[in-house]
């Protein structure tokens, strides 16, 4: 395990990320709905390996972060940086491009296609074809098509899905969903990858399961991973760094075992679901 | 036949969609063969063509895109007319009528395609209905303007007017565009066999961009947007791929239709117009392609197959609106054809077994 030290821009990083670019950077981020401060000061540093965690209470603003990430809100306040470029007038499309790849906390497959096809969209972007040769099938399309074909059924196996392919994605149970959306932001080639409430609906056999492939994926792609999460086991058994959010503030953040004993995060977040 | 099973079963039914139409122009060339046609029969294959093809380019936009267009005659009326310029044009110089025909069909597509940028331009960054607006005014606007314009053709060129037929100065040559009236003197130069070619020719293009990463792009828009935007797809960009296709094929629909007459009125390509081909793609099933090409023979034919029992005409016509209806949308109908098709095949399945 790499331990947290701080950098020159005095935030911290994974020891084995120092020297290198953080994949995200923002600072001073935040969003207003009307009157309503969803985010504030939203300051968080991932380093090029690193799998961070963003908990907090039901209402937090968790989600918003992800959508402010991703541009699908335009942030009030504050700055992007991903992979040290600003982000500033960037929308959803370009964001992915630059490579942060997401998941959604409320499933957003095309449900009316298979699977395959769900990933193919994912690989979309890095498809070389374009409307000519797929009208007129020129030799492109039958190389491109193969290859997708191809790449696709090898992210599936990541999630030993390869067998599904063909199944209308709408039809599938909801914990193969949730890993089919991995795979389809996986697909995009991220350099960053979010995941808002990878576990819901799942088990803890399955929770376990999912655990060892976000470690696998972040090991075999050389990506980061920030991912929501309400289930404790798996936040603190995944996460080198947890930020804790509560009423769109950060309240704390550091390891597990800081966070974990951290009176503040007890009070706001952990104490209160013991009281549910 | 293994090679067949091989296949995927969206590639199965493509081929069956093709093999249907051609198996039907053969048919129909036949039958016109054999005099088996009646002549009034034997005048509606090209319109019938041209709205087969407007029925398929406007599914590419309301059932594939997922945005109501409510001017898709509008396109067809560019087409039309511009195709009846370019053909008058070309009497002088080009004596092949087919080779005319291709030309006019390549410029009415074309210009539909241009206008359809334009109108997908501004409209299409928006979110909401607001294509439906903006289409159905294009189609009112586009033919108030043919309403009130005047063009002729003499060995100078082109004239055009606004006010009148007579301020267009013409020495020699002759009206093409005249006001309310319309194109005037149009050559009949279209023809079955190329009415069929062209239908083809848009099937292909409408199913291989749907079977490929385009297509799989625009219906990722239509199913989700922002799951779409967040695997890099440019919302914008596939919406106007979508629409300018659809719009460049119903402008060649529309020259296709316009040489199949001697003269013809913009005030045939109106509302109620747009509104037909919307019919023939909702009754046919959203997104479904063979089904706009039935629901289109269907509905365009039988008034001219009933004309004999004038009285119960529009009667029976109603009852098969309805009955195509429920069978494309009720969920019990499906199931019972599925049924019927479960036992088909079965039949048919055994059928092969015991012929081996
Ligand atoms: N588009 C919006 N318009 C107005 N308010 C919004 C919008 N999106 C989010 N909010 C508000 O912002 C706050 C944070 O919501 P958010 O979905 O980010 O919470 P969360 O931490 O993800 O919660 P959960 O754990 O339940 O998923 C909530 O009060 C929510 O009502
Ligand atoms: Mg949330």
């Amino acid at each position: 395990m790499s331990k947290y030290v701080p950098i020159p821009s005095n935030r911290m990083l994974l020891e084995r990320d120092v020297g290198k670019e953080p994949v995200l950077e923002t600072h001073h981020l935040g969003i207003d709905f009307g009157g309503l401060t969803a985010v504030d000061d939203f300051e968080l540093t991932i380093g090029k390996t690193e799998i961070a965690g963003l908990i907090g209470p039901n209402g937090a603003g968790k989600t918003t972060v992800f959508n402010l990430l991703t541009k699908v809100y335009h942030p009030t306040r504050g700055t992007i940086l991903l992979n040290g470029k600003e982000t500033t007038g960037m929308d959803t499309a370009a964001i992915n491009r630059a490579g942060i790849a997401r998941t959604f906390q409320n499933i957003r497959l095309f449900g009316a296609q298979t699977v395959e096809d769900n990933v193919k969209i994912g690989l979309h972007m890095h498809m070389k074809t374009n409307i000519w040769s797929d009208i007129f099938r020129l030799p492109s399309y039958w190389r491109e098509e193969k290859k997708a074909q191809e790449t696709a059924l090898e992210l599936l196996s990541i999630f030993d899905m390869q067998d599904l392919a063909k199944h209308q994605a709408g039809s599938l149970p909801y914990g193969a969903q949730r890993r089919l959306e991995i795979v389809r932001a996986l697909a995009t080639k991220p350099c960053l990858l979010l995941l808002d409430e990878p576990a819901a609906g799942m088990n803890p056999s399955e929770t376990a399961e999912l655990m060892d492939i976000i470690r696998k994926i972040r090991d075999d792609f050389h990506i980061a991973v920030l991912l929501i999460e309400h289930d404790m086991n798996l936040v603190m058994g995944i996460c080198e760094g947890i930020v804790v959010l509560n009423y769109g503030k950060i309240i704390a953040k550091g390891t597990p075992e800081e966070i974990q004993s951290n009176p503040v995060v007890i009070e706001a977040y952990l104490g209160k679901k013991e009281e549910a | 036949m293994k090679k067949w099973k091989a296949l995927s079963p969206q590639t199965r039914s493509d081929f069956i969609t093709y093999g249907i139409v051609i198996a039907a122009f053969i048919v129909l060339r036949l039958l016109s063969a054999f005099g088996m046609l009646s002549n009034s029969l034997t005048g509606l294959l090209v319109p019938l063509c041209a709205y087969i093809i407007m029925a398929v380019s406007l599914n590419l936009t309301v059932g594939v895109l997922g945005e109501l267009s409510l001017g898709h005659a509008g396109f067809m009326s560019v087409g039309a007319f511009s195709g009846v310029i370019a053909c008058a044009g070309m009497e002088s110089f080009i004596p092949n009528p087919i080779i005319r025909l291709l030309i006019a069909v390549v410029i009415g597509g074309v210009l539909a395609g241009i206008t359809g940028f334009l109108i997908g331009i501004p409209v299409l960054r928006l979110r909401g209905d607001y294509l439906a607006i903006v289409t159905l005014a294009f189609g009112e606007i586009i033919k108030n303007i043919i309403n009130c314009l005047y063009i002729g053709i003499d060995g100078a060129g082109l004239h055009i007017s606004l006010v009148s037929s007579a301020e267009l100065g013409l020495n020699s040559g002759r009206v093409v565009i005249n006001g309310p009236v319309g194109a005037v003197g149009v050559q009949k130069i279209s023809t079955f066999t190329f009415s069929f070619v062209l239908v083809m020719i848009t099937l292909i293009v409408v199913l291989n961009i749907m079977r490929s990463r385009t297509g799989r792009a625009i219906m990722a828009v239509r199913d989700n947007r922002i799951a779409a935007e967040s695997v890099g797809i440019s919302i914008t960009k596939y919406k106007m791929i979508a629409f300018i296709t659809s719009a460049v094929l119903a402008g060649a629909a529309g020259v296709l239709f316009a040489m199949n007459y001697t003269s013809l009125s913009s005030s045939k390509f109106d509302f109620n117009q747009s509104i037909l081909i919307l019919v023939f793609v909702v009754l046919g099933g959203l997104g479904n392609i063979r089904g706009s090409i039935i629901a289109t023979v269907i509905l365009y034919l039988l008034p001219e197959i009933l004309r004999p029992i004038q009285d119960y005409r529009m009667l029976i016509y109603s009852i098969v609106l309805i009955i195509v209806m429920l069978t494309t949308n009720s969920e019990k109908a499906k199931l019972y054809i599925g049924k019927i098709k479960a036992r088909l095949t079965k039949k048919n399945a055994k059928g092969g077994e015991q012929g081996e």
